[in-house]
């Protein structure tokens, strides 16, 4: 008998085993985010076709490459405004980017500026490993303070970026910050996103044993997790004073929804001016 | 026999070029990982955590402000370091004419890695001979030990005061940067002596009436990006040709001086031929595979075939004085190049090698071979294969076609 998973039909079967090391998050992010996307599809609000996933470069963006939609993995950081343009000429399909956040907040950065200040039509998936993973473990903006990485030997000694923080400035759709350790509370981020007009984020907290946890003492992916898991508070509606990460083993990282409105979207003010 | 100075490690391609890094004085290194050059960086930061060098390592967000900051921190008078490949050479080409344009000496290791898209980790030169027409001056290395030797030798080849240009130093991906090879290393007194400080070239200010070190110091203001349009910027573009020519015997001077201090050379520096002398046959290469050529051409030569190869170390300037003087006489010369470039007649290796050729009263055949792209394996039959088709040229067989790409499927 030919027993197939249920979401076996968004996936490129033929492409896998993919790439990522046992312990990595990048597989509950996706699968998750699938989850949302059939849920989305049984609903009806888009068919299955109408899906597009665009990526840059990096362990997650390796994603598009195993996803059975329209996709596209182009260049390390710009998945954003190449979504820009697929979304403009398809304004019908759910364009949905997703990457690292080396790709979508280091060198892709100025461009996830821009899309959140005009409010663009996509649902952007960050997933937040806080490092480089597919280079090999090297210091990202996301990197917390003090953490040893590849290319700080002696511990990071630069200020981490916040994301949610600096997105909730731009006014975005949608804000959100999930973890893989509760894919529950990430699906239903992912599903509310997948229903929003402009811009929808959803950061991901996601360990990666094999060039994070090993340096910051948790060699042992199920460690790993757990301590993820144990650092994690969840709240409904999070100021965003709590949205910093800072790994100190006596703060929590907070997810919740930070964002949720309706302001006019890029594609809706274009269609408006008549263009 | 003298006794080799200095000591020998066992380093691969990326690990030889931080250690000349780290031996060379360098006040400032800015670099954004991508395989498969993240290794130097990798080490650099080691170097710079520990205390080895004292230098400043800055992490930034891409490759573009990667160059942009040795930019700022040459134009402040510091010695910088940068190192990237494929897409990150890519993403600085912006900023490399301004490097060039604005006479900023920075150094840079390309571990060349073939361009998307398709994505590919693995070598092809593509990259940086894309960047061949930026101000660059640029080497192409065979192995480790060149590896090391060249980034020490950029350093004074940048900053001599009548060349101030920044240096781009070519090594395959994986072949050199992550391929372990015994790497003799000289005492760090003798790379510091060797390379020294920076010192700053003087310009001339017309509205000072005097001589300043050409630098934000803090001490004379002078601006820097200028705007010259129709007026004077072919004028700036002439100065920048003008010092590219005079490289060339800068290289082969400090060559010279090294080989002193090393007793290791390559050829005069420019150009490092083997068995060209009296050849029949000689085949033209850049980069790692040289030796693999060079593996096949030592036993056709011992089986009485009078065939040679002529590696360039430089591509940047072009030696075709040199190239000229050692083939003039040859009658077949196979050119491989590890770039395409769709739509021209053979690759640009072939192109400007013909060209320097053209002026010869007798003019040898010239055939391209284009290879080992995105990583392709060249392998000695392969080179076996070519070294017998010049053969049959040389016989009067005419070629079917000047341009041949090998080892593809079509
Ligand atoms: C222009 C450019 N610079 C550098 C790289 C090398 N590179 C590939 S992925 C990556 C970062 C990966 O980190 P992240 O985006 O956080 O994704 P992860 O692998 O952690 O999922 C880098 C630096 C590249 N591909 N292109």
């Amino acid at each position: 008998m030919d027993v197939r998973h249920p979401l076996d039909r968004y996936l490129r079967t033929d492409r896998l085993p993919h790439i990522w090391c046992p312990g990595c998050g990048i597989g509950i992010a996706v699968s998750s985010l699938l989850r949302a996307i059939d849920r989305r599809v049984a609903e009806g609000l888009f068919t299955h076709d109408e899906v597009a996933a665009v990526s840059g470069i990096g362990c997650t963006a390796r994603a598009t490459f195993y996803l059975n939609f329209d996709s596209a993995h182009v260049i390390h950081g710009r998945a954003i405004p190449f979504a820009i343009g697929l979304k403009l000429v398809r304004p019908n399909l759910k364009v949905i980017v997703i990457g690292g956040d080396g790709d979508i907040a280091a060198i892709g950065g100025n461009h996830l500026l821009h899309a959140a200040r005009r409010n663009v039509d996509l649902t952007v998936v960050m997933v937040n490993n806080m490092i480089y993973g597919m280079t090999g473990g090297q210091v990202a903006p996301t990197t917390p303070p003090n953490v040893y990485t590849t290319t700080t030997p002696s511990g990071n000694y630069e200020y981490a970026i916040n994301i949610v923080k600096l997105l909730s400035a731009l006014n975005v759709n949608y804000l959100a910050r999930a973890s893989v350790t509760h894919p529950h509370i990430l699906e239903r981020y992912l599903y509310t996103a997948l229903g929003k007009e402009g811009l929808a984020f959803v950061e991901v907290i996601s360990p990666c044993p094999e060039v994070f946890g090993r340096h910051i003492g948790y060699r042992d992916p199920v460690e790993l997790f757990k301590k993820f898991k144990s650092m994690i508070k969840y709240e409904e509606r999070p100021s965003l004073d709590k949205s910093d990460i800072t790994l100190n083993l006596d703060k929590e990282v907070v997810i919740g929804e930070f964002v949720n409105s309706s302001r006019e979207s890029f594609i809706k003010i274009i269609d408006r001016l008549g263009r | 026999m003298r006794a080799l100075l200095g000591s020998v490690k066992a380093l691969n391609g990326a690990e030889a070029v931080a250690y000349a890094v780290k031996q060379s004085n360098v006040d400032v290194i800015s670099a954004y990982p991508i395989t498969p050059q993240t290794i130097i960086v990798e080490r650099l930061s080691e170097f710079v955590a520990n205390g080895e060098i004292h230098a400043e390592y800055v992490n930034v967000e891409s490759e573009h402000s990667a160059l942009s900051t040795c930019m700022g921190a040459a134009a402040a008078g510091a010695r910088t370091f940068t190192a990237t490949s494929s897409q990150g050479l890519a993403l600085m080409w912006e900023l490399l004419y301004v490097t060039s344009g604005l006479r900023l000496p920075v150094v840079m290791a390309v571990v060349n890695r073939a361009l998307s898209a398709p994505i590919n980790i693995h070598c092809d030169h593509s990259d940086s001979i894309g960047a061949r027409d930026s101000g660059w001056i640029q080497f192409y290395v065979e192995n480790s030990q060149e590896a090391y030797d060249t980034v020490i030798q950029a350093f004074k080849i940048a900053e001599h005061s009548d060349i101030q240009l920044p240096v781009m130093v070519n090594l395959d991906g994986f072949h050199i940067s992550h391929t372990l090879e015994n790497v003799n290393i000289l005492p760090d007194q003798v790379v510091s002596d060797f390379v020294g400080f920076r010192k700053p070239a003087n310009v001339r200010v017309e509205y000072l009436g005097r001589e300043v070190p050409a630098v934000l110091d803090g001490v004379t203001p002078i601006s820097l990006g200028i705007i010259a349009l129709s007026d004077y910027y072919y004028e700036f573009k002439m100065m920048l040709v003008d010092a590219i020519d005079k490289v060339k015997s800068v290289i082969k001077e400090v060559h010279n001086d090294y080989l002193k201090v090393s007793w290791r050379g390559y050829g005069d520096g420019l150009i490092d031929p083997y068995g060209v002398d009296g050849a029949d046959i000689v085949l033209v290469i850049m980069g790692s595979a040289a030796g693999t050529v060079k593996y096949v051409v030592k036993k056709l030569l011992e089986s009485g075939l009078r065939v040679g190869v002529l590696r360039l170390r430089t591509f940047r300037p072009f030696p075709y004085e040199e190239v000229v003087k050692v083939l003039s006489g040859v009658k077949v010369i196979g050119v491989m190049d590890r770039a395409t470039s769709p739509g021209a007649y053979g690759a640009p290796l072939f192109n400007e090698l013909r060209s320097a050729l053209y002026d010869l009263d007798s003019r040898p055949t010239v055939v391209n071979f284009i290879y080992g792209i995105g990583g392709r394996d060249l392998e000695p039959l392969t080179v076996k294969r070519i070294c017998e088709k010049l053969l049959e040229f040389g016989r009067g067989v005419k070629p079917a076609s000047y341009v041949e790409y090998v080892g593809v499927r079509r």
